[in-house]
């Protein structure tokens, strides 16, 4: 038996991570993947409480949170794609300017 | 000290050492790899938790499908290290003892202040059938909803990666 607490934590610890990785880290590729980290932590604590509650339903919400991701990794590795088709670089510090 | 909890404790450690390697490194590709390996933990935890399928699914489509998208498109941009930046004042002097005290906080009222109670082994009946019931039935609206999302993001990647003057042609 693990203390439901010890799940939230890991759970809050994988988010917090997330965001710290999402405001420190200057290529854009590597912020991306913090915002993935935190998306699995939030799935931890999901899958955490359907199991604690009985609750099958919080397994239904990962479900879509992934489908979620999957369409967020598309459209934002495609929109990566085409910054450094147009700026040439990675480094967030330097995509400064909506208009070249 | 149960068996349950030591897997708890060695996925759960493998977990926090990848999230805080993913922060360490500078390259992105072994920033990928590290989350690969929180996501394999994480597959571990589902597994205690008795969500198989769920388990199966975060490998196949997010260790798997998704983290080779980033691994290719890190390959494809030829991605090096990130640049080093010198870190704000006010970020080190306000933002770090802030965001311990929170941590803190937070960690000992979920610890002591609150009557959650403890999770079994295989406690939840994680059945593909009883998924596919809710899934399929329960969920239905919202199932179809997210297959149009999917379409929706198929088509917009291939409008934002495809080659700049067929797109243009395309706007125009």
């Amino acid at each position: 038996m693990v203390p439901l607490s010890y799940y939230l934590l890991l759970s809050g610890f994988l988010f917090g991570c997330g965001v710290v990785g999402f405001l420190i880290k200057r290529n854009i590729i590597t912020i991306f993947m913090s915002i993935e980290l935190m998306l699995n932590g939030v799935n931890l604590s999901f899958v955490a409480f359907a199991a604690r509650w009985h609750a099958l339903a919080g397994q239904i919400f990962v479900f879509f949170v992934m489908v979620v991701a999957a369409a967020e990794a598309a459209v934002g590795l495609a929109i990566i794609i085409s910054v450094y088709r147009t700026r040439e670089t990675l480094n967030v510090d330097q995509v400064n300017l909506l208009k070249l | 000290m149960s068996f349950h909890l030591i897997l708890f404790l060695a996925f759960g450690a493998v977990c926090v050492a990848g999230a805080v390697n993913l922060l360490a490194q500078r390259h992105p590709i072994n920033s990928a790899l590290s989350l690969i390996a929180v996501m394999a933990a994480l597959a571990g935890e589902y597994l205690l938790l008795g969500a198989e399928f769920v388990a199966a699914v975060q490998v196949i489509v997010y260790a798997g499908a998704i983290m080779v998208l980033f691994v290719f498109v890190i390959m494809l941009l030829n991605a090096g290290v990130e640049d080093e930046t010198k870190g704000s004042h006010v970020a080190i002097i306000f933002g770090v003892p802030g965001m311990l005290i929170s941590s803190v906080l937070m960690a000992w009222v979920v610890l002591r202040h609150s009557n959650t109670g403890s999770v079994a082994i295989g406690a939840l009946p994680g059945h593909p059938t009883d998924i596919a019931q809710l899934l399929f039935h329960d969920f239905l609206l919202p199932f179809e909803v997210t297959s149009v999302l999917i379409l929706i993001a198929i088509m917009g990647a291939v409008v934002l990666a495809s080659k700049p003057e067929s797109s243009a042609g395309k706007a125009d």
